[in-house]
């Protein structure tokens, strides 16, 4: 209740933030949709898995979304829910053949297939535009298509309803059997599968989840950047979606928003001081690496919160 | 005379040439608790992986129910109401204690169940009482990982009961136990065997246990079946006592 709470209270001070200040607006709503990839990416670290392609669900649901769109489908709504469709069952499918490793090769393989998707998006120019990309329509809603701020207050307010919204599906999910066998299959498999429970499907259910949330960021990012790139799906993008779930810890599903908000700010403003903003980005990640190790939710509930590394 | 539950026929394994089990034939009746008993490196271990699936044998075959399970998974095994419990405690050392065994007991529940918080009264009643049993209750809400090797063995014991098998394999159950808690866990295992009607294989070192609890003793050594019979009988075996009982 107390953790219910505490984040509600956030989702309303972003809220407040937001809106008191129109020009945050973009960049909150960016790091949201990047925070819903991270957090696909944080499931996957509950089990030990790391993806280093995870960007690749990602870039399915902006293309998706931008297709979609250049075929006349614009209600934003639909387009949320369709591209993520379609990154769900991206993800039953690379995730059928993932889930049968681990460790490094399960993180080589990932980015493997996700550079392949990306040389795919680049090389593809008559269908995906090459490295030029796509742009996207604005999105209308229930028929309506606002203007630029309107939309842009649309999208942010709605991300986060959607922050709210997945985040009790992806608790539910943690404290279901299901949930609590994929944290299993990180100390034990050999149990798991003596009582029954098949790790594979285990897994299989873990991968699909948190493709469709990276393809629900991506289809959010296509519309508030209003273009894709092949670049998308490019192994940074995974690393990055890494760095934002490692940063905000995984103990817990704000973990990855709150990582993703803070790298957002921390870019932003650091790059409007220097050109090195890596560097102080890079400091802050050592900094969480080492005084800690729950992530910056750890900060916030020091009891549940799950060791970010 | 009681059906077999388990039985294995001629089965063979070996690893770099030694012979783990060679051509050994085994049958364990419902309601039975049958001890098998060998010197280190008997291959007794093995005959536990061969019959849950966890090695698959070069010959021979593995019948529950007389049906065969011999290429069957462990999963697929533990499904068919086998459950085993391990010499060296596995547990989900990141869960509570109470989660191990509410996960035991959700093995057994359909998708949708699955999707359900595991947290549940039900459920959390049902693994209370099973940790009552073996004086776990006091620990329920302890990570698996803090409790001492002795707990950690009843916990693993524990696990496999949540299952709710026909037939469970025990690799030592009193190994890491001290001697004075051993035969309280004895006695303690044996009442949940008795009350949940189930068939029980164990391998055990210590000779007085099996003395008292087992109702057949099977003797292993080198991958053969030296002999098997009541633990009166077995124990004036001239052979056992000079390879077996005389070596542990």
């Amino acid at each position: 209740m107390r953790m219910f709470l505490l984040g509600l209270a956030a989702l309303v001070i972003v809220a407040i933030a937001g809106i008191s200040a129109p020009w945050l607006q973009f960049l909150l709503s960016l790091a949201i949709a990047k925070g819903l990839a991270a957090l696909g990416v944080a499931i996957l670290l509950r089990a030990g898995l790391i993806s280093i392609g995870h960007a690749m669900f990602f870039a399915i649901g902006a293309y998706a979304t931008a297709f979609l769109t250049r075929n006349g489908i614009t209600d934003f709504v639909s387009l949320l829910i369709l591209s993520t469709l379609i990154a769900t069952a991206a993800g039953v499918v690379v995730g059928a053949f993932m889930v049968r490793y681990r460790a490094i090769f399960f993180a080589m393989l990932n980015l493997a297939v996700s550079m392949v998707l990306f040389s795919l998006l680049s090389k593809l120019y008559n269908i995906t535009g090459g490295t030029d990309g796509m742009r996207v329509a604005r999105a209308t809603f229930f028929g309506i298509a606002p203007g630029e701020q309107t939309f842009e207050l649309i999208v942010f307010l709605t991300s986060l309803v959607v922050v709210m919204l997945v985040g009790f599906a992806v608790s539910a999910y943690f404290r279901s059997p299901l949930g609590e066998a994929l944290k299993a299959v990180h100390t034990n498999e050999i149990r798991l599968e003596y009582i029954s429970i098949p790790v594979w499907g285990v897994l299989l259910v873990g991968y699909t989840i948190s493709a469709a949330l990276a393809g629900l960021g991506g289809s959010f990012a296509a519309m508030i950047i209003g273009h894709v790139l092949p670049e998308m799906a490019f192994w940074t993008e995974s690393g990055h979606l890494i760095l934002v779930a490692v940063l905000g810890g995984i103990g817990g599903v704000a973990g990855p928003f709150i990582g993703a908000i803070f790298l957002e700010l921390v870019h932003t403003f650091a790059a409007s001081f220097t050109d090195a903003w890596s560097m102080i980005v890079g400091a802050a990640l050592l900094f969480v690496i080492f005084f800690l190790p729950s992530g910056l939710y750890g900060l916030i509930n020091k009891k549940r919160g799950g060791s970010a590394v | 005379m009681s059906k077999p539950l388990l039985k294995a026929e001629n089965l063979e394994i070996s690893f770099h040439g030694v012979k783990a089990a060679d051509g050994v034939n085994l049958e364990i009746n419902e309601g039975e608790f049958l001890a098998i008993i060998g010197p280190n490196g008997a291959g007794k271990t093995t005959l536990l992986n061969l019959c849950t699936g966890y090695l698959k044998p070069s010959a021979g075959h593995v019948y529950l129910d007389g049906k065969q399970i011999t290429h069957l998974s462990p999963r697929q095994i533990a499904k068919r109401g086998i459950a085993r419990a391990f010499q060296i405690p596995q547990l989900f050392t990141d869960h509570r204690v109470i989660d191990n065994v509410m996960l035991s007991n959700a093995a057994r529940l359909n998708l949708w169940q699955m999707l359900s918080p595991l947290d549940r009264p039900r459920y959390r009643d049902e693994a209370m009482e099973l940790l009552r049993m073996f004086n776990l209750a006091d620990h329920a809400n302890d990570l698996a990982s803090t409790l001492p090797e002795g707990r950690r063995k009843l916990l693993d014991i524990a696990v496999a009961l949540a299952l709710k098998p026909r037939l469970v394999l025990l690799d030592e159950p009193t190994s890491g136990v001290s001697a004075i808690e051993r035969f309280g866990l004895m006695e303690t295992l044996m009442t949940a065997l008795r009350q949940a009607k189930v068939t029980a294989l164990f391998v055990e070192h210590d000779m007085d246990v099996v003395r008292r609890y087992a109702e057949r003793v099977l003797v292993w050594n080198r991958g053969h079946v030296l002999t098997q019979g009541r633990p009166e009988e077995v124990f004036q075996d001239q052979r056992v006592i000079e390879t077996v009982v005389g070596a542990v």
